[in-house]
């Protein structure tokens, strides 16, 4: 497959256009997703969350950020000063950076110009989510190790522990999906996914690339790297002020991006059931409709499971993720084989 | 010789350990359980009382900032000065001090009246007995519970503030609520 058939064929000037809507969009996104969290949360303990500030606590997020950006930045005297800066901006950048390949609508012809309604449209679409998705554990075992506190400490040495026992099986949920799709690309897949949605096919990987979309995103019932009850706040103990908002931020992104890629591979992206076929420009808000969905399955997940014992989670990474992802891609192996001769 | 616990033994017994297909219902039955749960909890109506707004209504009973009371046709102060209220009182919060009324000068139906009658509502523990001790019912205890201020002298009242009208801002429990 040549570069000219996977999205290169643009302009320059378009590609930046692209980049900066995209950016813009994700963050107006992670505001959205923050308060309806709190405010779902409060639902989900018979209360109202935030109700204070503007109509209906709308500005909550707002008077959050403000908080946080306008205090004092601060480090403890243990801390290893530049890995300390550098860690939350790796969370970020690694972020927004995987937020560029989630598609929201296919190529779309704008004022004359074909305009692909994603960031990139990578060859290598799952490889790239995978490296961001690894390299963003450095933000965390960073941010962790360089504070010189034991609790950052331990939940650093956590989120290690916890990436080895579910990436492996988030890989594997996604190769049933490669090889019924027969691409790499993000488009390709939803395109594939015109007849039907592959959550359908692929229920046991959509499960288990859920279940590791809540460890990646150390999100509850996962979240043993922030763990509050007993690490103090885990990796980002430490941190206050820009730095703390930074990691707030890119983990809600995280949460975006997550319910991103399950929309595009398992639950047909920007495609519609029962051969309804909208205009071009509803594409991308059928697109966060079901990213909304996602989203508030994190919530609802985080309202109502408990954290697991650190053991737990390894064993229950290894023991039961593990075989089921791969059995689920041997499975799809054979009758992808067996189907196309 | 060796003592026989009898029948103090307690055989605890235990579930036989649970299948595979056990294990899963648990892992996943009750899962989907614990989301069925909160979800129903998220369609009900929250049970917080919006404070400053809204406020919790109190029993006729309650006890909160004193009254002092008038005879409702001459207007003359109930209380006497008899002081039995600062002696009742655990708290040590009443002050009294007595003064004669004259022909001229009646506060009081009684032979004497209150010429200062405070009551430091910093120290008050709200116990009512003052109330019980009055032996002609001229201190009640009233309905308001919004007592913060500023500083600790505000929160002295003195017999005028005690006898004024007061603003009725706590809601009165209706009969059956």
């Amino acid at each position: 497959m040549t570069l000219a058939l996977v999205g290169y064929y643009e302009p320059w000037w378009v590609q930046v256009i692209k980049a900066t809507v995209i950016f813009a969009v994700g963050l107006q996104l992670v505001p959205i997703v923050l308060i309806t969290e709190r405010k779902l949360l409060g639902r989900f303990q018979a209360r109202y969350g935030p109700n204070r500030v503007g109509p209906y606590g709308a500005l909550q997020p707002l008077a959050d950020i403000v908080k946080l950006l306008t205090k004092e930045q601060f480090r403890p005297s243990t801390a290893t000063g530049f890995l300390f800066a550098l860690a939350p901006v790796v969370s970020i950048v690694t972020a927004v950076a995987a937020f560029a390949i989630i598609p929201f609508g296919d190529v779309q012809d704008i004022f004359g110009t074909p305009v692909g309604l994603y960031g990139v449209d990578v060859s290598i679409g799952p490889l790239y989510l995978f490296a961001f998705g690894a390299v963003a554990f450095y933000g965390i075992v960073l941010g962790g190790w360089s504070s010189g506190s034991k609790y950052s400490f331990l939940g650093a040495m956590r989120g290690a522990a916890q990436l080895i026992s579910y990436e492996v099986s988030q890989g594997l949920a996604l190769v049933g999906v490669i090889f019924t799709a027969g691409t790499l690309s993000l488009t390709g897949i939803v395109q594939a996914q015109e007849g039907m949605w592959y959550v359908i096919p692929q229920f046991f990987g959509f499960l288990v690339f859920l279940v590791a979309g809540f460890a990646e995103t150390n999100r509850a019932p996962f979240d043993l790297t922030e763990a509050d009850a007993e690490l103090v706040g885990g990796y980002n103990t430490e941190y206050g002020g820009g730095r703390f908002a930074s990691y707030y931020f890119a983990e809600y992104l995280n949460v975006l991006v997550v319910s991103g890629v399950v929309t595009t591979v398992f639950l047909g992206g920007w495609l519609l059931p029962f051969g309804l076929r909208p205009a071009g420009w509803v594409d991308p808000f059928v697109v966060l409709a079901k990213m909304g969905l996602i989203t508030f399955l994190f919530i609802w997940v985080r309202a109502t499971l408990p954290r697991p014992r650190y053991d737990q989670l390894m064993s229950f990474g290894w023991k039961i993720l593990l075989p089921l992802a791969t059995l689920n891609a041997l499975v799809t192996a054979v009758l992808v084989v067996v189907t196309h001769k | 010789m060796t003592w026989d616990p009898g029948e103090d033994v307690i055989e605890v017994v235990r579930a036989p350990a649970p299948g595979a297909l056990r294990s899963t219902y648990r892992a996943f039955g009750e899962t989907l359980r614990g989301l069925k749960t909160t979800f129903g909890r998220m369609l009900e109506k929250p049970v917080t009382v919006q404070y400053p707004e809204e406020k919790t209504p109190v029993y006729p009973r309650f006890r909160g900032r004193h009254k002092l009371h008038r005879f409702e046709d001459t207007g003359l102060e109930k209380c006497v000065g008899c002081s039995l209220c600062a002696a009742a009182c655990p708290a040590d919060c009443i002050r009294v001090v007595a003064a004669e009324n004259t022909p001229e000068h009646r506060v009081s139906p009684g032979e004497r009246y209150a010429e200062v009658y405070e009551i430091n509502l910093s120290r008050c523990i709200f116990c009512g007995y003052c109330e019980v001790a009055c032996p002609f019912d001229a201190i009640t205890m009233g309905h308001d519970y919004e007592l913060s201020d500023y500083t600790r002298s505000d929160l002295i009242f003195t017999k005028e503030m005690l006898l004024a009208e007061p603003l009725e801002r706590t809601p009165l429990r209706r009969e059956g609520e």
